[in-house]
């Protein structure tokens, strides 16, 4: 009973874990990278969600609705950027100043607090018709995404704009010093984040069949949870190629994630305690190193 | 090449912690000198540094670096003109990242950074030989996260970072006083020979009085903001630790500068 169970969760966990996994990979890129905290994504997962939503009913192509949401959600995580480096808020605030604002803007977007997309022919209506369990070529297609912007950002973190980029992160005074302006790296390095997070959000509508303004709520903790999960499986302190090992355990982190809370479900836990579970595996995660003292399990981030 | 004028800078105005940490000075550099900075805690040393680099800007006078007014350049603007290096070793490179990445990058000082690969390949070998020439063993390790290091192999290679696109000129504030005597003797032989083999002009701040008198062609010593003392060419080689301490020893309250 709890075997077959277990086997029916995997299905669900792998097409849930991989569409989510561009949240992580873009949290990915603001807490490791750019050690910046930037919690704009509670706000722009929807954003990508209504933006790509509301452009469907209106009858625009799905693949285009979707690229228009991710340039949305590059934009607003531009606006955070521009709100930590130019106008010197502190990097926390910026990014709850603009999730705020953008739940008002999603709200505009849809008109109304949720848009069904169910007898609306979607980006994956095609996939779903074809002649085989539908979990086949979704999660098909959602492995292909994960792993093309997995392998994309390992790409752009070992160009010369990247490596600019990582040391921001590290070491902001050294790589000013060497002629890099970090508030454009800041305010770049943002933008990518948040235009995953937002085609994260895009896809996530699409493959469920509606957009709502609270799906965000907690999904700056979904990601943190996703990658310190992902962190310790694939062990990223003992590997020499950092970046690599960070995205795929962005990845891995999603994926085991999203299948912690099936099983977790499974086994009695109340859909509404969800979003306090996974806070309280976040706490955990980040406290331990704490109370065992050691010093490099702390998050190092800027501008705190 | 480098020429101060006036420079005032005041911390804290109007506060009860006001600070004239700078006070009308006026300085000249000609190319190619190695100019060794002395001074108590506070006289305006580091300031000084960092009015040259662009951390901050003077609230009066200028800066000329190679005949250009730099004196309100933002400081990622004045990476063409100069290197510089800090006290602590952990600040001079990215420690996530790895010595070849760390040496990309400072390879592109001042430059775009476009969406080429960071580290090119004929460029790696080139790294591979510099840093042979070391002779730390870093050349096999190029792959090796800088968090490896130990803080004189971080500090030479921050050296060589800050070197190796030639800037006009090099900053170095106390870069070997976070040593142990040892390798700072290592980190300050390797630093005279690259501003030698590179004619770099180089300015070094100090709190070891024998390195002040030791290298460089030209001594200053700051005192309250100002410019207390200059000795160059052949006056400063014969100078002695002596004679200074006899001049200034009230003004050297540091003990740390007499040793």
């Amino acid at each position: 009973m709890l075997f077959s169970g277990l086997l029916n969760t995997i299905p669900i966990s792998l097409e849930q874990g991989l569409a989510y996994a561009l949240v992580a990979l873009g949290i990915v890129i603001t807490f490791r990278i750019l050690s910046f905290p930037d919690l704009t994504v509670d706000g722009s997962f929807p954003l990508g969600a209504a933006v790509t939503a509301r452009l469907m009913t209106l009858n625009v192509d799905p693949l285009v609705s979707i690229i228009v949401a991710v340039i949305a959600g590059f934009v607003a995580g531009c606006c955070t950027g521009f709100l930590n480096t130019r106008l010197k808020i502190n990097s926390l605030l910026s990014g709850i100043l603009m999730m705020t604002i953008l739940y008002s803007v999603n709200l505009r977007i849809m008109g109304r607090s949720n848009i069904q997309l169910l007898t609306v022919e979607t980006f994956l209506t095609p996939l779903e018709n074809l002649d085989m369990n539908r979990f086949i070529p979704i999660i098909g297609f959602f492995v292909v995404v994960a792993f093309a912007f997995k392998f994309l950002t390992d790409l752009f973190l070992h160009t010369q704009m990247g490596l600019a980029m990582r040391a921001t992160g590290d070491n902001e005074q050294m790589i000013r010093t060497l002629g890099v302006n970090t508030d454009h790296m800041t305010i770049l390095g943002l933008g990518i984040s948040n235009g995953f997070v937002a085609l994260s959000g895009a896809l996530v509508a699409q493959d469920q069949g509606f957009a709502d303004v609270g799906m965000g709520i907690g999904m700056i903790v979904i990601g943190l949870a996703s990658i310190i999960i992902g962190e310790s499986l694939v062990g990223v302190r003992s590997g020499k190629k950092g970046v690599m090992r960070l995205t795929i355990a962005a990845i891995v982190g999603s994926v085991v994630y999203k299948f912690i809370i099936a099983l977790g479900l499974r086994m009695g836990l109340a859909p509404t305690d969800l979003k306090m579970a996974t806070g309280v595996m976040v706490i955990l995660a980040l406290g331990i190193p704490a109370l065992k003292s050691e010093k490099e399990g702390k998050l190092h981030l800027r501008g705190v | 090449m480098v020429r101060l004028e006036g420079l005032r800078k005041v911390f804290k105005r109007g506060t009860i912690d006001e600070k004239t940490a700078m006070d009308g000075l006026s300085l000249h550099i000609h190319e190619g000198d190695f100019v060794t900075v002395i001074g108590s805690n506070g006289a305006g040393k580091t300031t000084m540094l960092n009015l040259i680099s662009g951390t901050y800007s003077p609230d009066e006078g200028d800066v000329y670096i190679d005949g250009d007014r730099v004196t309100h350049l933002q400081e990622h603007r004045r990476a063409t003109y100069l290197g510089r290096i800090f006290q602590d070793p952990l600040m001079g490179t990215a420690s996530t990242m790895t010595i070849e990445e760390n040496l990309a990058m400072a390879d592109l000082r001042g430059r775009r950074r476009g969406l080429r690969w960071g580290v090119n390949k004929t460029r790696r070998e080139y790294y591979r030989g510099i840093l042979r020439k070391l002779d730390l063993g870093l050349e096999d390790r190029l792959k090796d996260t800088v968090s490896l290091l130990s803080g004189g192999q971080r500090q030479s290679l921050t050296l060589l970072m800050a070197t190796l696109s030639m800037p006009k000129l090099l900053l170095l504030d106390e870069h070997t006083a976070a040593l142990d005597p040892k390798t700072a003797d290592v980190v300050m032989q390797l630093t005279e020979k690259i501003v030698a083999d590179n004619k770099l002009t180089t300015i070094m701040v100090t709190h070891n009085m024998n390195q002040a008198i030791r290298y460089g062609n030209v001594m200053i010593m700051l005192h309250e903001g100002k410019l207390k003392f200059d000795v160059q060419g052949e006056a400063k080689q014969a100078l002695t630790v002596e004679e200074v301490v006899k001049r200034f020893g009230a003004d050297l309250k540091d003990e740390a500068l007499l040793c």
